[in-house]
């Protein structure tokens, strides 16, 4: 097994999501609002696993653009769940690479009151715990 | 002395490429009266058969084992080819070796293994058949069609001219259904009105058709030719002889509040309605929950109003019992409810609507006169987004996991004459695939694209909102060019998914005939069989089956109608012998039979029992063999082992078990 293959069926794994769920409509896409700031979206991060082209996502600026709304779950017809998939690409580059995107001591420095409860969440699914 | 012949099929490979037939027949040749045993590729051919019917002349045989498919299959086949041969037909057994065996096996040794006990079990029980004879059963020459939509109309006029009753009962107050709501069919774009209202005056006119409208079927017992039926008139108020038709009491009904369910209440209704103008039978029914003479007993404007003096506030529900040899299904549909899809607005804003509410809209008949316009505010609109594959395809808990199939060719319709009518507008249609499988379907969409200049555009909304200037706010995505897409519209349109009628789960019930997860009824046999229920005597016709188009359904309706024509065509059925029998000595009279059997076969009687020398009157069941269907559930229950099935003996049964477990 490449190590692409491989790294594709872990993230899989950790998401537990089976990308042949999926029927390509892109209802995900469509719910998403970080969709103008990603540069790989959510839809094509359910087709990027389902080719074994995970090295491209690892390396995709859009793990930190996820809102983890979870919109794309929500609506999607299939069950597919692509939030999932995000979340343990996102998972993996932290564990594997140690990146992390924000640390907690600079959260308390970005919040305001119009700062959604979500995005908080959201935040703190982005640095190494 | 018993003289057992073994056919082992092999199906082609279906059989043979998991099973070693020829291992099969040696091993049934060592059961004990077993003399003969062959296989052959295709036992059900004509060739195979006449295997069967030699070796049942040569060889003396007293019984015969098929091994190879489902007896739902072929086990009439070879009973009839082993009566041809001058044996009883009861005395066939049919091993499922395919189904049960070969199909479900990869490892030949593990299905040859199990073939060779099923054979077994199936030797061990034929060694036990008794020869049978079915008795004869009467067919009452009248078929009864439940829903009056096109699939029923077309069901009940095929019946009606080939020489046969027909009743249809029909729930709303006019025949018509779905097909009554739509403005233009595709992909000829004939008015549907106008090719639908002729046949509805065919029915209404034709002397072997009789129609129950604002009725439902109560109860339904009995079986194939010989079923009883009661349904429920319900009161109309207006008495059907006298009423005229002059639609003046509802020109002066004053309650006019009731959102008028015919346009999808996108307009209101008074109390006393036709659904629509060319209603049939052209006589209102009064709505008692708006009616302000039944709410507050003042009123009576209808019956002040009506020169012919039809209006009956007394009239009561009237249950009639009718009489029919075979029953056709044709229940059709509805759009799935959206509550769960918040995000297209459809509940928080009148400018988002399904496409049959479109239809209406188009529909020079309907609430705007034809004019298609924004609900909220009456202007016409300008930008207008249609979004497919609402609930349908869609495995969550909010949709239905299949798809539509109707709505890519309406909504190419639709946008097409949204065009057409309004050349200003623009439409997009946001789609995850277009599937135009059909005569001259794919050209109609492709018109659609090419002569319409409709966008199509391959992705989904995720979601409508309202935008700060009253128009809506839709967020979809183009997959192709890989965008994100925000634009304000002013009409959004959806293809909603369709489901069975609501009450296909209780005529479902009645009937005993089986529905799927989804609500549709299910087919004898999806291919070989599909306009008939695995019930005897109960049809499908129209989208009540599955989703299906106006011509398919047609196509299917008359299908369903040659099968009924052939079931009233016999003087006779042959009933199927296989019931049930009580042996008055076992019988300790406690009525467990009786409350399981579902075909009401079974009652209790007073008997004189000899039982031990000793003479005494008993209280014991009895089955009446024309009602028994031999389903064997009363032979499950009764602690006392008197009751046994026919040809399916508690003896027989466990000498399968005993040769299994050998």
């Amino acid at each position: 097994m490449s190590a692409d293959a491989k790294l594709a069926q872990q993230i899989r794994e950790i998401s537990g999501v089976d990308t042949r769920k999926c029927m390509k409509c892109g209802r995900c896409s469509a719910s998403c609002p970080a969709y103008n700031e990603m540069d790989i979206r959510p839809h094509q991060f359910v087709s990027y696993v389902q080719n074994g082209n995970v090295e491209a996502l690892m390396n995709s600026k859009s793990i930190w653009k996820c809102l983890s709304c979870f919109a794309c779950v929500e609506r999607c017809p299939r069950d597919v769940k692509p939030a999932k998939v995000i979340e343990a690409v996102r998972l993996s580059v932290i564990r594997q690479r140690g990146e992390n995107f924000l640390s907690p001591d600079e959260i308390p420095a970005l919040l305001d009151d119009e700062t959604p409860q979500q995005l908080l969440a959201s935040a703190y699914r982005k640095y190494r715990k | 002395m018993q003289r057992i012949g073994v056919f082992v099929c092999h199906c082609g490979t279906n059989i043979a490429g998991t099973v070693d037939v020829k291992r099969v027949v040696e091993a049934v040749k060592k059961e004990p009266g077993v003399v003969y045993a062959e296989d052959y590729q295709y036992m059900c051919s004509e060739a195979g058969q006449q295997k069967i019917a030699d070796a049942v002349k040569n060889e003396h045989l007293t019984g015969i084992v098929i091994c190879s498919c489902s007896p739902r299959m072929h086990e009439g086949t070879f009973r009839k080819a082993a009566e041809k041969a001058g044996l009883n037909p009861y005395l066939v057994e049919i091993a499922n070796i395919r189904e049960q065996c070969s199909w479900i096996h990869k490892d030949m040794e593990e299905g040859t293994e199990k073939a060779v006990i099923l054979a077994r079990a199936a030797i061990a029980k034929v060694m036990l058949n008794a020869p049978l004879q079915p008795g004869e059963s009467r067919v009452v020459k009248r078929a009864l069609v439940i829903g009056g939509g096109i699939a029923g109309i077309q069901t009940a006029l095929d019946i009606a001219d080939a020489g046969y009753e027909v009743d249809i009962v029909e729930k709303t107050p006019s025949i018509g259904g779905r097909m009554s709501q739509l403005d233009k069919t595709f992909p000829t774009l004939d008015c549907s009105s106008c090719i639908l209202t002729p046949k509805m005056g065919e029915v209404n006119a034709h002397e072997k058709i009789n129609i129950y409208t604002y009725s439902e079927v109560e109860k339904v017992s009995g079986f194939v030719g010989d079923f009883s039926v009661d349904i429920r008139k319900k009161a109309r108020y207006v008495d059907m002889d006298k009423c005229t038709g002059c639609g003046l009491c509802q020109e002066k009904c004053p309650s006019r509040k009731t959102p008028n369910e015919f346009n999808r209440g996108l307009n209101t209704r008074p109390a006393i309605y036709t659904p629509f103008a060319q209603a049939v039978p052209n006589v209102p029914v009064i709505d008692t929950e708006a009616c302000i003479k039944f709410k507050t007993g003042k009123c009576g404007v209808c019956s002040k109003v009506c020169a012919a003096g039809a209006i009956d506030y007394t009239q009561k529900d009237e249950i009639i019992t009718r009489e029919y040899g075979a029953i056709v299904v044709a229940t059709g549909f509805d759009t799935i409810n959206l509550d769960k899809f918040d995000e297209y607005y459809y509940n928080q804003s009148k400018d988002v609507i399904t496409a049959l509410e479109l239809e209406r809209l188009m529909n020079a008949a309907g609430p705007t006169g034809g004019n298609v316009v924004r609900l909220s505010n009456g202007e016409h609109p300008k930008n207008i987004v249609f979004i497919q594959c609402v609930g349908s395809r869609d495995v969550t808990c909010r949709g239905k996991s299949y798809c539509s199939k109707i709505c890519c060719m309406y909504t190419a319709k639709q946008a097409m004459l949204l065009k057409d009518h309004y050349p200003d507008v623009d439409v997009h249609v946001f789609y995850i695939d277009v599937r135009t499988p059909g005569k001259n379907f794919d050209e109609f969409y492709r018109r659609a694209v090419e002569e319409y200049d409709v966008d199509y555009i391959k992705g989904q909304v995720g979601k409508v909102s309202e935008a700060e200037n009253g128009r809506l706010l839709v967020q979809g995505v183009d997959l192709i060019d890989n965008r994100q897409i925000k634009m304000e519209a002013d009409l959004v349109v959806l293809a909603t998914a369709i489901e069975p009628n609501k009450d296909v789960r209780k005529i479902a019930t009645m009937l005993t005939a089986s529905i799927d997860n989804n609500n549709f009824l299910t087919e004898a046999h999806p291919k070989l069989r599909p306009v008939e229920s695995p019930t005897a005597g109960i049809f499908l016709s129209g989208v009540c089956q599955g989703p299906k188009d106006i011509p398919e359904t047609v196509a299917q309706a008359g299908a369903a109608a040659i099968k009924v024509v052939g079931l009233l065509a016999k003087d006779k059925l042959v009933t199927n012998p296989c019931t049930a029998q009580s042996n008055p000595l076992f019988c300790n009279g406690c009525s467990a039979c009786e409350k399981v059997c579902p075909y009401g076969a079974i009652s209790y009687e007073e008997q004189q029992v000899m039982d031990g020398g000793v003479r005494e009157n008993r209280r014991v069941a009895v089955v009446n063999s024309a009602l028994c269907q031999g389903c064997g559930a009363c032979t499950v229950a009764c602690p006392s082992g008197a009751m046994d099935l026919k040809g399916f003996s508690n003896r027989q049964i466990l000498a399968e078990v005993d040769a299994i477990c050998r």
